[in-house]
């Protein structure tokens, strides 16, 4: 839907404003006012959207109030339809989850030697790593340096970041692109063949690898191709409902859900790889979100169910500028190339109320902010928003740098009657990234023997923030190791009269009774519900 | 209709359409796209629903509209909804793919059409250029593949969300979408020139060039660190 005609009344106010704030930039913040919004604005400050894990490895540990929601649920299998003893796969490594962690995971361990099962929850490839657009970090220029990019992550983590966690991603870094090279990935080159580098948030050198706007979608098309022309067994729409475990209560096998007949099945394995990314879409605080459709925690709940430690889950990524207009796109990314390019956020009033470019966490505040002071602008469909001055950008780049600068980002508004060139954008921060996850070490295990984890389902990487660009790469780093680990382990594990069991969930029912949480809700919930249109 | 107690309260001011999805009618708002229409209507999607935002192409539908005989197609998270709009699902197409491996293909012309050989059948109607959801000349991608212009094919090809629509319209079953996928993976592995600097990083890193440095990394507190990160030599 185009602009009603109460957003363009508004509209007229920021095109009032737009030629005295061409040329003065607003003032950076200080460090302490920084402090000051983030204290009183960012998702992450507010106590009272936090709660403390009631039950598990974490108990006492501070979680958003959704994640214990999943977290504190029941189990959703039913348990008097499954017997365990009844094995309908039986693999020596079973993948869970079909993004980009998953299928490289699975090349690996394929290329071990090992049989492999990839068992999905939607499509295989639908995932966060098909929509990444930006790129990917990897110091693998003559004046860059694996310390260098070290420095970057741990810095931009806080230092809080696992440093044996680090030092993987930045050493296997120069290899995955070659690796990805190998396989046929197209990255943007120079004519030499070297790479087309640059900068993203938070790096001291240009090191950021793309290949076009589609960066994410263009490894991910790759890795599933290969993945499809060998011999690895690949189940879609069959999410994991449980773990399963051994006598000794290691993890053995899982529980796979098939979406159409409704029937459980059995796999049997010998190690198993949490694959299943983010929590997007539990809209922690109500916020809409861009990640994919199933990024629904499940990896999370079934770990930390079968006693496996999470780490930094009380911090959440929230990118500044998601869409909140057109209803079609909200929660949208609107890349940070916008406000790289000049487009500034501005309030009701036509008035510029932060520096364009503060960091991530900064900018979201502030917007959140505004709108808490009544600055916003309400949409059609009830949501806030700042606008963002887009056609700044021709203003100060000259006529036409929208057009070839953002092709995507003029596709997307075009296609709902919005054009950017001219009219500004309204905004408001959107869930991006699940900063903690399961913990692992360096060769992916997690605190569960034979339970190995990678990508945005593991924790400890980016500390309490992660820089873009070194998410495409942990899933690759991190996926790659996990699957050649798990296939060696695999290699010395007998597990021919292994009985599995779903012991660790009937337990964890135990605690959950003993704690007082009624049965209100069950977990993993695989599909959010957008039946009622609270969110989407 | 179920659960439009959230709808309501967000639509208030929006006007509604009739909507049928599989022959059943619905009213709507009408700013909602298909898939939000769908679940406005009640329905949990599970097949046909990915990124939710034009990138991963899980989401092909087809649809006409009431009077017209004409099948459309879309993206249903990037299409919205009109009145008196047919829909349905297609969950699942079947499409012809070919087993490689890649490593013992050459970037050579003869290859593309060795593997997909009905590409040669193409009637040049443009159906896959027309429906296609990207912009995308289709066609144009195609003959070059017939001709044996990898690179070209590649490059024409390379906003693919591999949503099939195009294969779903093509009269001589051609899979276009995934000759798209294996010209752009034989540029990328074989044509395209390669990036000598990653070789050499990694030889350096194999011969522990950095280990030192990475050593006093790992080990310095975070003072240390916070010291170096903010003293660090930024690249303009
Ligand atoms: C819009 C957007 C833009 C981004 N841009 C960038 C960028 O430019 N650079 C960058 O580095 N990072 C970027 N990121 C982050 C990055 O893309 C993701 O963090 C990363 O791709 C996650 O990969 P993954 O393999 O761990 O998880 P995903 O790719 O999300 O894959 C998880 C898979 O697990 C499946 N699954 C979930 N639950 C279950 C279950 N119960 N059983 C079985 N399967 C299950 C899912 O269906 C999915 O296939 C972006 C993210 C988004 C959302
Ligand atoms: S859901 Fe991914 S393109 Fe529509």
């Amino acid at each position: 839907m185009s602009y009603t005609s109460q957003l363009r009344e508004l509209i007229k106010r920021v095109e009032k404003t737009r030629e005295e704030r061409l040329g003065h930039d607003f003032p950076r913040m200080t460090p302490e006012q920084k402090q000051d919004v983030l204290n009183n604005h960012h998702p992450d400050y507010i106590k009272d959207q936090f709660r403390k894990a009631k039950i598990g490895p974490n108990k006492g540990d501070r979680f958003p109030h959704e994640l214990c929601d999943v977290i504190e649920g029941y189990p959703a299998v039913k348990w008097d339809e499954i017997d365990t003893s009844k094995i309908d796969y039986d693999v020596d490594v079973l993948v869970v989850g079909g993004g980009g962690a998953g299928a490289s995971a699975s090349l690996l361990a394929h290329e071990a030697g090992a049989d492999v099962l990839l068992t999905t929850k939607l499509r295989f490839g639908d995932s966060n790593t098909v929509m990444a657009q930006g790129g990917i970090q990897a110091a693998d220029k003559s004046n860059d340096s694996p310390a260098t990019h070290y420095l970057d992550v741990i810095g931009g983590g806080h230092y809080s970041n696992v440093p044996e966690l680090v030092r993987a991603l930045v050493t296997d870094a120069p290899s995955v692109i070659d690796w990805l090279e190998d396989l046929g990935v197209m990255f943007d080159k120079e004519d030499d063949g070297s790479m087309k580098t640059r900068h993203g948030g938070g790096t001291s050198k240009k090191r950021m690898h793309s290949a076009r706007d589609y960066t994410g979608a263009e490894i991910m098309r790759v890795l599933r191709d290969e993945v499809l022309c060998r011999d690895i067994n690949v189940v879609e729409f069959s999410p994991v409902v449980e773990l399963l475990m051994d006598k000794e209560g290691k993890a053995a096998g899982a529980v796979i859900y098939n979406f159409e007949t409704e029937e459980y099945q059995v796999v049997k394995a010998k190690t198993v790889i949490i694959t299943t990314g983010g929590l997007g879409r539990l809209h922690t605080q109500k916020f809409p979100t861009s990640n994919h459709y199933g990024a629904t925690a499940d990896g999370l709940v079934l770990a930390y169910r079968a006693g496996a430690k999470l780490a930094f889950m009380d911090t959440v990524q929230y990118h500044p500028t998601g869409a909140s207009y057109p209803e079609q796109i909200e929660g949208f990314l609107i890349t940070e190339k916008v406000r790289g390019l000049g487009a500034t956020p501005i309030n009701v009033d036509g008035e510029q109320f932060v520096y364009h470019l503060e960091t991530r966490d900064v900018e979201a505040s502030a917007i959140i902010r505004e709108c808490a002071k009544g600055k916003g602008i309400t949409t059609p469909s009830g949501m806030q928003g700042v606008w963002l001055d887009s056609p700044m950008i021709d203003k100060l780049h000259g006529e036409g740098t929208i057009e070839k600068e953002l092709p995507a980002m003029v596709r997307q508004f075009a296609r709902f009657g919005v054009d950017i060139k001219k009219d500004p954008i309204l905004v408001y921060p959107t869930l991006h990234y699940q900063n903690g996850g399961i913990l692992i070490n360096d060769k992916c295990e997690s605190s569960v023997e034979n339970l190995y984890v990678a990508g945005e389902a593991s924790g400890g990487t980016h500390g309490r923030n992660r820089l873009m660009g070194n998410s495409l790469l942990d899933i690759l780093v991190l996926g790659r190791r996990a699957g050649k680990n798990a296939a060696a382990k695999a290699q010395s594990i007998d597990n021919k009269s292994a009985e599995l069991n779903l012991e660790h969930a009937e337990k964890f029912v135990e605690e959950l009774k003993k704690e007082g949480i009624k049965r209100t809700k069950t977990s993993p919930i695989l599909i959010p519900d957008y039946t009622d249109g609270e969110l989407s | 209709m179920l659960n439009q107690k959230g709808y309501e309260k967000k639509q208030k001011s929006n006007e509604f359409v009739d909507i049928y999805i599989m022959g059943k009618r619905y009213n709507v708002p009408s700013s909602l796209t298909i898939m939000k229409a769908f679940e406005y209507a009640g329905y949990t999607l599970l097949r046909g629903c990915g990124c939710r935002a034009g990138f991963c192409g899980a989401c092909s539908t087809v649809y006409r509209i009431a009077g017209n005989h004409e099948l459309k197609v879309g993206l249903a998270c990037q299409t919205k909804v009109e009145n008196d709009m047919y829909l349905t699902q297609i969950p699942f197409y079947p499409a012809h793919k070919v087993n490689y491996e890649i490593d013992k293909l050459q970037g050579d012309g003869d290859q593309v059409v060795e593997l997909y050989p009905e590409i040669t059948k193409c009637l040049g109607c443009n159906a896959c250029s027309n429906v296609c959801p990207q912009d995308i000349k289709v066609m144009k991608y195609v003959s070059h593949a017939i001709r044996g212009e990898i690179s070209k094919a590649a490059d024409e090809s390379f906003d693919c969300l591999l949503c099939g629509l195009c294969a779903s319209k093509c009269p001589a079953n051609i899979v276009q979408y995934k000759v798209g996928l294996l010209c752009r993976r034989l540029h990328g592995k074989y044509l395209a020139p390669k990036a000598s600097h990653i070789k050499e990083r990694i030889n350096e890193i194999e011969e522990d060039k950095f280990d030192k440095q990475l050593d006093e990394l790992t080990n310095a507190s975070k003072d240390e660190l916070a010291n170096k990160y903010n003293n660090r030599d930024i690249e303009k």
